[in-house]
């Protein structure tokens, strides 16, 4: 086991350097650099620096250099010093915005998956068991609208009929007498009834996308042979069923926890921007659209970094879960 | 295949003994194909002799859903193609008279309950709420301005050739017919869906297309040679995989400079979108080369003689040709929300050049769609297409399942 974790280790290190390389190159790519943005935003305030001062700048940032130097200086900083660079949007250190937003950015995320699975897996099963029932058909329906409808739309109806009903369309995470007061039992309960919206909102894609993967799994290992024998020797049905067709039917769900965080954080992006969330989603709209891509490359390789950790630890639980995978794995 | 079997011995009884059972063997044979009708009622002659293509288009017929969704998206892209000529205002074209104006009620029967042939509607009149001061319209029932079909109005190009200024239908100056309603410019809503679904429609297609010349390219090599090229690109295709889509496509296309052309930006966002999309079609096409390497056809094809080329072109594509096109259905929707969705936040489709992501634009803000709801109109009909080809998809999946 500890084998395997450490080769599953190993694998992701080549990984998150072409992670790197991709979101660095995705910082360069927009056409000027920052010392032209920085211009640009400096002639707006009426100030006009000269060529000389900006060849000077871009002699200091290092900006003539090659750009795997330049790469390797900002990776080199990422990972001796956690120093992601400088957001000139904000003036102060992409690290510290990053440090600010990521906790809340993790909670919606994870509560999210939380939702997702314990709603899923338990109609999935119900669809399983009741196959072309009226509730599984039910299901199937609300399922297809929920995988056919964008994030952002579905914020926008629910903010629409929050708005419509309750007279406030229960934006960002906090109500205006919380956000910057202490932690507190009050507020707790505000962040949870600001929440509702954008679980349901993030969490709907996957959720009915799950439903279909769980009832799939399950329909095809109730057919087995070993649930025959088991019934055939008179286990009764409920243990039977939650003993051994659903946890084997469980395996793809857990295999696709890392696809299922990268559909969240990319929902969770679209539905934070409209929802006006404290999260990194308006963090990195912002830095793109005033091209501040020191922030949004480094939101990028955060973002993804946290996937190939989610699939890492996806992984671990498989192999945990069943034996198969990992003895698979050892023979290879 | 039991009454297959069984027809069988049937007819050999019968050469043995013709008169003895005849009468008693024409009893069964009815029996069986009544039978056999009422489980499977088109199992005749034609149904052995069909080829693949034949037999999947019967299946695909009987799925309901799928069919319809068919005739749906046909209506769509009908309109897009004929977008000048059945919107009755050109993509710029504004009113800043009648700036959030709701949609137009078309009328048949007037005030005093006369019947007209033609439809009607009435002048639209602004008015200004006396408690809120907020203009509003209301319709000004004294006078009546008959929809007008075959009128001339704007001129515009029709695709790209022909200059006329024909549209489907309008009414008189200074009647002004709205069929859902005006935006914050005074632009009728329903003429820039149409017009927007030119891009939103297409870009799915194209994106497609592109996605699926890398895929089969790059999926094929994987498949194919196997070995060390094959873990290579996995591994490169897990690790694009592991990018959240919409961030980095947010960053990709915040990169495109504002200034180029429509037409660049259009070609921009749709690379931009198949960036990430090729994976997946990839990922199909090495997984059916996979399995049919190894297939007895393909190992015959080869002690034949036949070229690497020759196999892969016309052995192995066409066996897997109905999978890439339901998995190419399913990625349209996709690649259409996307594009919704950039150019919802800014970063997609720009001004002048219309999406339905930019129409839903004005509805980010949340007053705008209390106070306006027939914004909302884009965003019904992107649910729609995107709803439709899941179904399309799932018709033809099912109808390519030579198990069903």
């Amino acid at each position: 086991m500890f084998e395997y974790i450490l080769k599953r280790f190993l694998i992701m290190i080549p990984t998150v350097i072409i992670i790197s390389i991709i979101s660095f190159w995705v910082i360069q790519l927009p056409p000027g650099d920052f010392v032209s943005t920085y211009a640009a935003q400096a002639a707006q305030e009426g100030e006009v620096l000269d060529t000389a001062e900006l060849r000077e700048m871009r002699e200091v940032y290092g900006l003539n250099d090659s750009f795997f130097t330049q790469y390797r200086k900002w990776i080199s900083g990422i990972i001796f010093r956690g120093d992601f660079g400088f957001s000139f949007q904000w003036n102060k250190k992409v690290s510290d915005l990053i440090m600010s937003r990521m906790g809340l950015t993790l909670m919606v995320s994870l509560t999210t998956m939380l939702f997702t699975y314990l709603v899923s897996i338990p109609i999935g099963i119900y669809g399983a068991t009741h196959q072309y029932s009226f509730g599984d058909y039910l299901t199937a329906f609300i399922g297809f609208i929920g995988t056919a409808t964008p994030n952002f739309l579905l914020a926008i109806i629910c903010m629409y009929f929050a708005f419509r009903y309750f007279g406030s369309p229960m934006m960002g995470l906090f109500s205006p007498e919380f956000a910057h007061a202490p932690w507190s039992i009050a507020k707790f309960f505000d962040l949870m009834k600001h929440m509702i919206i954008p679980i349901v909102v993030i969490g709907t894609a996957g959720t009915c996308g799950l439903i279909r993967v769980m009832r799939g799994q399950l329909l095809d290992e109730i057919k087995k042979q070993y649930v025959i024998t088991a019934r055939a020797k008179g286990v009764g049905e409920k243990t039977l069923l939650y003993k051994y067709p659903v946890r084997a039917s469980l395996n793809p769900i857990v295999s696709t926890i890392g696809w299922s965080l990268t559909a969240i954080f990319s929902g969770s992006t679209i539905t934070a921007i409209v929802l006006n969330l404290p999260t990194q989603g308006p963090l990195l709209y912002g830095a793109l659209l005033s091209q501040d891509m020191y922030l949004a490359g480094g939101l990028l390789f955060i973002l993804t970094t946290l996937t190939v950790i989610g699939t890492l630890l996806s992984d671990v639980l498989l192999a945990w879960l069943d034996p198969r995978i990992r003895l698979g794995k050892d023979e290879a | 295949m039991d009454t297959r079997l069984e027809e069988k011995v049937i007819a050999g009884e019968e050469k043995a003994e013709p008169e003895k059972n005849l009468s008693k063997i024409k009893q069964i044979k009815k029996r069986l194909s009544k039978s056999m009708d009422a489980k499977k009622p088109d199992l005749d002659e034609s149904y052995y002799m069909a080829s693949q293509w034949q037999l999947m288009g019967r299946r695909f017929k009987k799925h309901k859903l799928a069919k319809y969704s068919l005739i749906v998206l046909g209506l769509f892209y009908f309109g897009a193609l004929f977008a000048g000529f059945l919107a009755p205002q050109g993509l710029v074209s504004y009113d800043a008279k009648f700036t959030n104006c709701p949609p137009t009620k078309i009328h048949f029967i007037d005030d005093q309950g006369k019947f007209h042939l033609t439809p009607f509607v009435y002048a639209i009149k602004s008015e200004r709420d006396p408690e809120t001061y907020r203009k509003g319209f209301i319709e000004d029932k004294s006078k009546i301005y008959p929809i007008r079909f075959f009128s001339r109005s704007v001129e515009y190009k029709f695709w790209g050739l022909i200059k006329t200024d024909i549209h489907l239908f309008n009414v008189e100056d200074p009647g002004k017919i709205f069929l859902f309603g005006t935006d914050s410019m005074g632009r009728d809503l329903y003429s820039r869906i149409l017009h927007g679904s030119r891009i939103s429609l297409s870009v799915g297609f194209v994106g497609v297309f592109i996605s699926l010349i890398l895929g089969i390219i790059i999926g094929g090599i994987s498949g194919y040679f196997g070995g060390l090229t094959d873990t290579v690109i996995q591994r490169i295709i897990e690790i694009l995989r592991s990018f959240p889509t919409i961030p980095l496509w947010m960053a990709l296309s915040a990169a495109i400079p504002p200034e180029i052309p429509v037409v660049h930006m259009y070609f921009y966002i749709t690379i931009i979108l198949s960036f990430l999309g090729w994976t997946t079609l990839a990922r199909v096409v090495r997984s059916k080369f996979m399995s049919m390497k190894e297939e007895d056809y393909i190992m015959a094809a080869r002690v034949a003689g036949c070229s690497t080329t020759r196999i892969i072109a016309s052995h192995m594509v066409p066996g897997f040709m109905s999978y890439i096109i339901i998995n190419m259905t399913l990625a349209i929707p996709q690649m259409i929300i996307a594009e919704t969705s950039l150019s919802f936040l800014g970063l997609g489709i720009r001004s002048p050049a219309t999406s339905w992501g930019v129409l839903l634009q004005e509805a980010q803000q949340i007053q705008n769609v209390a106070l306006y709801p027939w914004l909302l109109i884009p965003l019904l009909f992107v649910v729609v297409t995107v709803l439709s080809f899941n179904f399309l998809g799932d018709g033809l999946r099912d109808a390519a399942d030579p198990y069903k």
